[in-house]
């Protein structure tokens, strides 16, 4: 089932796919941020494949890479009952292109990455903090942000600079 | 001239919004006019606690998420990881967690009747299905010791051994449900009320609901004939018989529907589960991955090391990451893990079937009577715990 998926994409994105991988059985490929939207939008509305619905999208944070952030995507075929994943890598405050025009789903979990990375999506209608309140300060996901760390709500100290009483 | 417009707060603090779902909404008279859910309030940052825990440490934390659910978050955590190490659990390990996660999605979803039938105005049902509840989460506390956070399933198999008087407890279900269903739909299938209050309340199109990423019995009643457990059979469902309800109309009416037919055919795989119980080994026996069973730790030098192993240092998958995803009561429920090859998930990334389903409930509503918006929110069964994470 897979190749399908693996030989109609390979034909028509060539060497706009960066990496073909497949591990576990799970089908992935790694792109440039110009191809997602294309490359979603094929893998849609292809008749063989027809990933129609957007299960999930995630990131993960490398902060020793480059480029340290990974968007990944997660699509799903009625049809095929296959998953497919594609990547993409992107430094801090690089911009993403949205989904948000193919898949009504991606508008939240979209805004979920933003909350938790701090990775913005180029073209979303509504980018603000989804799970964390609008005050929070830094991106929880991070791994430089430190894990029983909470930022005070109030405080009665207020000549001191804020880096203090942190 | 403009129509005024009035901005009116639902919940967080609101009896009907099951939990802590804040939604904004705008009103023209009693018209709703936009729709805009507010989350985050329970958030408890699992997906971060997870990267500071050994594996085997994460499973009692996705009981948390859905809190109605528990043995499914279990289910789909332990398929994520096992897939990562190869491991597979034993047959008799299988068919307990199909037989145990069904009776979860009938905990489910007679927790869904119950309130949904509440925020409508049939207070009764809600004493009703705690009645049948109490059966579900006795059973619940014979295998685990607990009644709801029951984290039974262990990676590679189950906590322990079923109990001896877990056949009758499970027969005596199967005996009594169906009449109690038939009760329920006594009380609400005709009922003149519950039909003006739900049919043709909450209608999402096929395509709008695939747009929307919807997932679960919401899909079905839409029309899309697509179950998890027959697309993509995990822990042996293929070897069961059962089938998959649809609706057509996609209204809240035909939600109840579709959930109250899936309610009996779990009874169907209850009662196959049962009636096919193999015997054998609860625990994959993988040495260094698996936890030896505590008879064996108890009696054998090497099991007792790998016991004393496993507890204090954990153990390493390999590098790599899978999603895993199964048919939680609620729709889709996906775990994305990846790993370096440490003892601890680099990341875990858990895919919410409620999250994603009340973020289409504004096309629901638009357009609509304010008191739809309660039945449209309580016929999107929400667990609010999951939501937020």
């Amino acid at each position: 089932m897979n190749n399908v998926t693996r030989e109609r994409v390979t034909a028509q994105f060539g060497d706009k796919i960066l990496a073909t991988t497949e591990h576990f059985g799970e089908l992935a490929f790694v792109v440039d941020k110009s191809t997602i939207v294309t490359l979603a939008r094929f893998l849609r509305d292809d008749v063989a494949l027809k990933y129609v619905h957007l299960s999930d999208i995630t990131a993960t944070d490398w902060p020793e890479r480059e480029k340290r952030f990974e968007v990944i995507y997660h699509l799903y075929s009625y049809d095929l009952t296959e998953y497919v994943r594609f990547k993409v890598n992107v430094a801090d405050k690089e911009l993403v292109p949205t989904l948000t025009g193919e898949w009504d789903t991606a508008n939240w979990l979209e805004r979920e990455v933003f909350d938790m990375f701090g990775i913005s999506f180029d073209g979303h209608p509504d980018l603000r903090r989804i799970l964390l309140w609008d005050e929070f300060e830094g991106h929880p996901l991070r791994k430089d942000y430190p894990l029983t760390y909470e930022t005070p709500q109030f405080t009665y100290n207020k000549d001191l600079p804020p880096e203090v009483i942190k | 001239m403009q129509p005024e417009t009035m901005t009116v707060n639902m919940g967080p603090q609101h009896p009907a919004t099951h939990g802590v779902l804040r939604v904004v909404l705008e009103l023209d008279g009693e018209v709703v006019m936009k729709c805009t859910p507010e989350v985050g309030y329970l958030h408890t940052g699992i997906e971060k606690t997870a990267e500071a825990k050994l594996y085997y440490k994460v499973i009692p934390m996705t009981d948390r998420m859905d809190y109605l659910a528990p043995m499914s978050n279990n289910l789909g955590y332990c398929l994520a990881v096992e897939k990562l190490l190869g491991v597979e659990a034993p047959p008799k390990a299988q068919w307990a967690r199909v037989l145990l996660t069904e009776i979860t999605r009938l905990n489910s979803h007679l927790v869904w009747l119950g309130t949904h039938a509440l925020d409508i105005g049939a207070m009764s049902m809600l004493l009703y299905v705690f009645r049948e509840r109490e059966d579900l989460l006795t059973i619940y506390e014979a295998v685990s010791g607990q009644r709801m956070m029951s984290t039974y399933f262990r990676i590679g198999g189950l906590t322990e051994d079923l109990p001896n008087d877990f056949e009758p407890m499970v027969r005596k279900v199967l005996k009594t449900f169906p009449v109690r269903f038939q009760e329920y739909e006594n009380i609400l299938t005709n009922n003149r009320i519950w039909r003006n209050r739900t049919i043709g309340v909450g209608v999402i199109s096929k395509e709008e609901a695939i747009k929307s990423g919807i997932t679960g019995p919401m899909l079905r009643a839409a029309g899309v004939k697509h179950d998890l457990r027959k697309a993509r059979p995990y822990s042996s469902y293929e070897k069961f018989d059962f089938d998959i309800p649809t609706q057509e109309a996609s209204d809240c009416f035909a939600r109840y529907q579709v959930r109250l037919e899936e309610m009996r055919q779990s009874l169907r795989i209850i009662q196959q589960a049962m009636d096919g119980m193999p015997e054998g080994r609860y625990l994959a026996r993988v040495p260094g991955v698996v936890r030896p069973t505590k008879e064996e730790a108890l009696y054998q030098m090497e099991a007792m090391i790998y016991h004393f192993k496993l507890v204090t240092e954990g153990f390493r998958p390999p590098k790599g990451e899978v999603y895993v995803t199964i048919e939680s009561p609620k729709g889709e429920l996906g775990y994305y893990i990846v790993s370096d090859g440490g003892t601890m998930p680099y990341r875990m990334r858990v895919r919410p079937p409620s999250f994603v389903n009340i973020s289409a409930l504004s096309k629901l509503v638009v357009g609509r009577l304010l008191a739809d918006v309660i039945a449209c929110i309580g016929s999107v069964d929400i667990v609010l715990g999951e939501v937020d994470r």
